[in-house]
């Protein structure tokens, strides 16, 4: 007697053989096609590090996960893992994000870039990005300088730098992202630097896992155009959060270390709220029947006179 | 058999409740199976202003608005000063003689007052008026009262039986006023015996996205071309569309581009600023080869402009969107129909050339109103996808070899959707080698960047054989050969039966729907046989006719441009044909009479 497997235990084997396949990935697996061209010493070598463990971590595969970016040092990086990639106008990146997870909400969508991309030119698409609670992980590169166009400042360039745009110093404050995400209606607000890879890939990790919108301030040093805000400097100031007793819950504590500068710069997840859904939960239209992009087109025909009929 | 031709025109300011009685005529008209052309000129107010719509019906195709008025509906005096001067003998005025008093009349024009006060003692509102002015213009068409009684009970049921009877009342009044002191149009509405559908042309695109199989809409709004959004908005759950609204035009494009390139046909629709808001990301999807559709339904420009007036002052625009080269896919629908079965088409088109494609619109079409018999909307259109690769999770052999761009004699590469195991990749908007690889940072190839640029342009040699060609309407060996693009079709053909039937100027004419690519040879090998060429368009500067000389290095005879913000009736151009046949101009500006 032949004896067929039953579909629950093919179910089981077919998870246990995924879970097979996706322990052998490592993080060699995730190597893109070509190595980075950013300069030696680039903090964005740690965030491409750490963002290749959190996926390994996490047991997904390369063609689960899409990156991304906009333009820019940082934005280079779809190039640089083995995942599924857009590399988008500048400041682009999380609207062809936003349409691309509402598309498919299967997908790991990661969007990255730096600062000048997501906090200056892309500014409108983070602020409704966030208020939306589009289930992205957004991971900013923050090297306070526009490095790909030689050095001028940025939207989080201190005041008082001193840059080819400003050579006599900027009299302009910068963008603090992490309150503005906080208030922005993000539900996931954390930053990293990248000096701490370890840590930041547990941000990363919490980032993909939080179903919403996370942010993920990276501190990623231009060591060819920003000299302020150097390794030296993060390396002194950057304390963590959960070594100051931070409770990410608790919204006016979160405000209250976001706005620390100074001798003493917090890192790690200041908020996160889990009781709002992702705006792909809140479609309708999404509510069953899969990824939108995978659905057959057409329209059935009782529809179609129904449509006909408003007319007559 | 002569032609049954009627034409309707409802003025007043904005809160007037022009749109109500518009909407019962139209459909009292398309159920009678007559035909429908309406048009609605109105300007960016939402109380006040001055707005006129014509709703002109045959049992005949109606090719636009027409010239002429037969009935006029002046709510206010306004409305009476601005249009009463241009009735003729043969026409009717009907208003409230409580407001409004008639200023200069020609001899023959047959005023219809009617007191409000007297009629309808008890109402009170403004919008009492339009149900009793419907109500004696009935009369005079002849149609039995049974059937307004029908409508307004569908209109008026959700306000419960008094709001019915009360109504109904009031309609019968000015009914049977009509009936006792007016003299009636020596006709009867025509009943055809059949149904015809009418819609707006934003209807018409709308619903051919949702044929095509559009899953994904997005746009932020703007006039003339929110009705796309509305419709879609109001429709997608139904048909699993998912509508979104975006905080601004690059936001909608690049939104756009990101659902496409997972593999849904997403589509959306602006107007001229907020396409130059999109044209960076037209680019991108060109250079990422991510297919995706973008309506411009143009509006009188530059910049704001004239919001609620037409114009086709965007060509140039939309075939220079965007810095460099790259393909892309235009066409310009030429009925409200029409505007239904190009969208289909369009995105078969750039499904298979992974390549924007932009559908060319205006307030005169996307706004105007047109009949339509429902058989011809076929909602079960050919889909083609083109090469893809995961297309509905369809799984394939992994393939460690795959080249997103791989350069093929076609220059269609085929595309792997994200998500398909086996076939990673990634896009770039930088130039990329066949890999998908940046050539554009660290080691630039000439070679390379040729080879990929050549890819992606030769796509465009495989689009136009699969593009009908245009055609020459009407005899070949015309005095006269009109040309004109887009949404002037109607006119420009009723203009030439005008020509033929009134002037004795036998004209034909030559209208282009696809403008990139452009059919070069065959218009050049159409217009050969041409003895004289006057081109017909909607803008300042000839933008088409620029376009046509640098491409076929025809040059037009003359040309007859409007950029007023108001559509062109047919005598506008069938004195112009006049005024250049006759040697007066080469090129003639209409003066568009009616004070809107």
């Amino acid at each position: 007697m032949s004896v067929s497997m039953t579909e629950t235990e093919a179910r089981a084997r077919g998870a246990r053989d995924d879970k097979a396949e996706r322990a052998k990935l490592t993080v060699k697996d995730f190597k893109g096609q070509v190595d980075p061209d950013w300069c030696p010493g680039c903090g964005d070598f740690g965030v491409l590090s750490a963002l290749k463990q959190a996926i390994v971590e996490l047991g997904l595969q390369p063609h689960e996960v899409m990156t991304v970016s906009g333009i820019g040092c940082s934005s280079n990086l779809p190039g640089y893992i083995n995942a599924y990639g857009m590399h988008t106008l500048h400041g682009r990146a999380l609207a062809v994000a936003t349409g691309a997870q509402l598309a498919n909400h299967e997908l790991k969508i990661i969007a990255t870039g730096g600062d000048g991309d997501g906090y200056g030119i892309g500014g409108n698409h983070f602020l409704h990005c966030m208020r939306r609670n589009v289930d992205l992980t957004y991971i900013v590169m923050n090297n306070q300088i526009y490095g790909l166009t030689t050095g001028q400042i940025s939207p989080t360039s201190v005041k008082g730098m001193k840059t080819k745009s400003t050579p006599f110093g900027s009299v302009e404050n910068p963008i603090n992202p992490i309150p503005l995400a906080i208030a922005g209606g993000a539900t996931y607000v954390a930053r990293g630097y990248t000096g701490h890879v370890k840590h930041l890939a547990e941000l990363i990790k919490g980032g993909i896992q939080h179903k919403g919108f996370a942010l993920i301030d990276a501190f990623s040093p231009c060591v060819t155009y920003n000299h302020d805000n150097s390794h030296e400097f993060f390396k002194q100031r950057t304390r963590m959060l959960a070594d100051m007793g931070h409770d990410p819950t608790d919204f006016n504590a979160a405000m209250e270390k976001a706005y620390m500068w100074g001798e003493v710069i917090p890192i790690g997840l200041f908020w996160k709220r889990d009781d709002l859904p992702s705006l792909d939960q809140l479609e309708p239209v999404l509510a069953d029947g899969g990824p939108l992009a995978r659905r057959p087109l057409g329209v059935p025909p009782e529809i179609a006179q129904a449509l006909i009929r408003e007319l007559m | 058999m002569s032609r049954f031709d009627l034409a309707i025109a409802i003025g007043g300011a904005a809160g007037q409740g022009i749109a109500t009685p518009g909407d019962i005529l139209a459909r009292i008209f398309v159920r009678r199976g007559l035909h429908l052309n309406a048009y609605n000129a109105y300007q960016s107010i939402i109380r006040g202003g001055h707005i006129f719509l014509t709703l002109r019906t045959s049992d005949q195709p109606v090719l636009s608005f027409g010239d002429n008025i037969d009935i006029l509906i002046p709510l206010n005096q306004d409305t009476m000063n601005r249009h009463l001067r241009l009735m003729k003998a043969g026409s009717a005025v009907l208003y409230n003689s409580d407001k409004i008093k008639p200023t200069t009349v020609a001899e023959g024009v047959q005023l219809c007052p009617f007191s409000v006060k007297e009629l309808a003692p008890a109402l009170k509102g403004d919008l009492v008026q339009n149900t009793i002015a419907l109500g004696v213009v009935l009369r005079l068409i002849g149609v039995e009262f049974k059937i307004l009684e029908d409508i307004l009970f569908y209109q008026f049921k959700r306000k419960g039986d008094a709001a019915i009877a009360e109504n109904v009342g009031v309609a019968r009044a000015g009914y049977d006023h009509a009936g006792a002191h007016f003299k009636p149009f020596p006709f009867v509405l025509p009943d055809t015996g059949r149904k015809l559908a009418f819609f707006e042309g934003n209807q018409a695109l709308a619903m051919g996205g949702a044929a095509a199989g559009v899953r994904f809409y997005c746009a932020y709004p703007m006039s003339p071309a929110s009705g796309v959004l509305h419709w879609m908005a109001r429709h997608g759950r139904q048909l699993g569309i998912m509508v979104r609204q975006v905080e601004d035009e690059i936001g909608v494009i690049n939104m756009a581009i990101g659902a496409a390139h997972t593999g849904c046909r997403a589509m959306c629709a602006t107007s001229g600023g907020g396409f130059a808001l999109m044209s960076e990301a037209l680019g991108s999807a060109a250079m990422m080869e991510i297919p995706v559709v973008c309506i411009n339904v143009q509006r009188a420009g530059p910049a704001t402009g004239v919001p609620t007036k037409t114009e086709q002052g965007d060509l140039l625009q939309v075939m220079g969107a965007g810095q460099g080269d790259y393909p892309r896919i235009i066409v310009a629908p030429t009925t409200i129909p029409d505007c239904f079965k190009t969208v289909p088409q369009l995105f078969n088109l750039v499904d298979k050339f992974q390549c924007p494609g932009i559908v060319i619109s205006d307030l005169l079409l996307s706004e105007g109103r047109a009949s339509v018999d429902a058989a011809e909307l076929d909602f079960n259109v050919p889909i083609d996808r083109g090469e893809v690769i995961g297309l509905n999770g369809a799984a394939l052999p992994p393939d460690d070899g795959y080249k997103r761009y791989q350069i093929t004699a076609s220059g269609i590469s085929p595309r792997a959707l994200p998500g398909t195991p086996g076939y990673v990749h990634v896009v770039a908007t930088d130039e990329h080698d066949q890999e998908g690889v940046l050539i554009s940072d660290e080691f630039t190839s000439a070679n390379k960047r040729q080879a990929i640029h050549e890819k992606r342009m030769r796509k465009m040699e495989g689009v136009m054989p699969l593009l009908e060609p245009p055609g020459m309407f009407g005899p070949v060996d015309a005095e006269v050969t009109l040309i004109g693009w887009g949404s002037t079709q109607g006119v420009i053909r009723e203009a030439v039966q005008k020509l033929g039937d009134e002037e004795g100027i036998v004209a034909n004419h030559l209208q282009i729907k696809w403008l990139v690519p452009l059919h070069a040879e065959a218009i050049v090998s159409i217009l050969s046989r041409s003895k004289k060429t006057i081109i017909v368009e909607n803008n300042y500067s000839g933008q088409f006719a620029r376009y046509l000389r640098s491409e076929t290095s025809i040059v037009a005879d003359g040309h007859i441009r409007k950029y007023d913000g108001e559509p062109f009736m047919p005598h506008h151009i069938v004195d112009g044909v006049k005024a250049i046949l006759a040697g007066a101009t080469r090129k003639y500006v209409p003066v568009h009479e009616i004070m809107v």
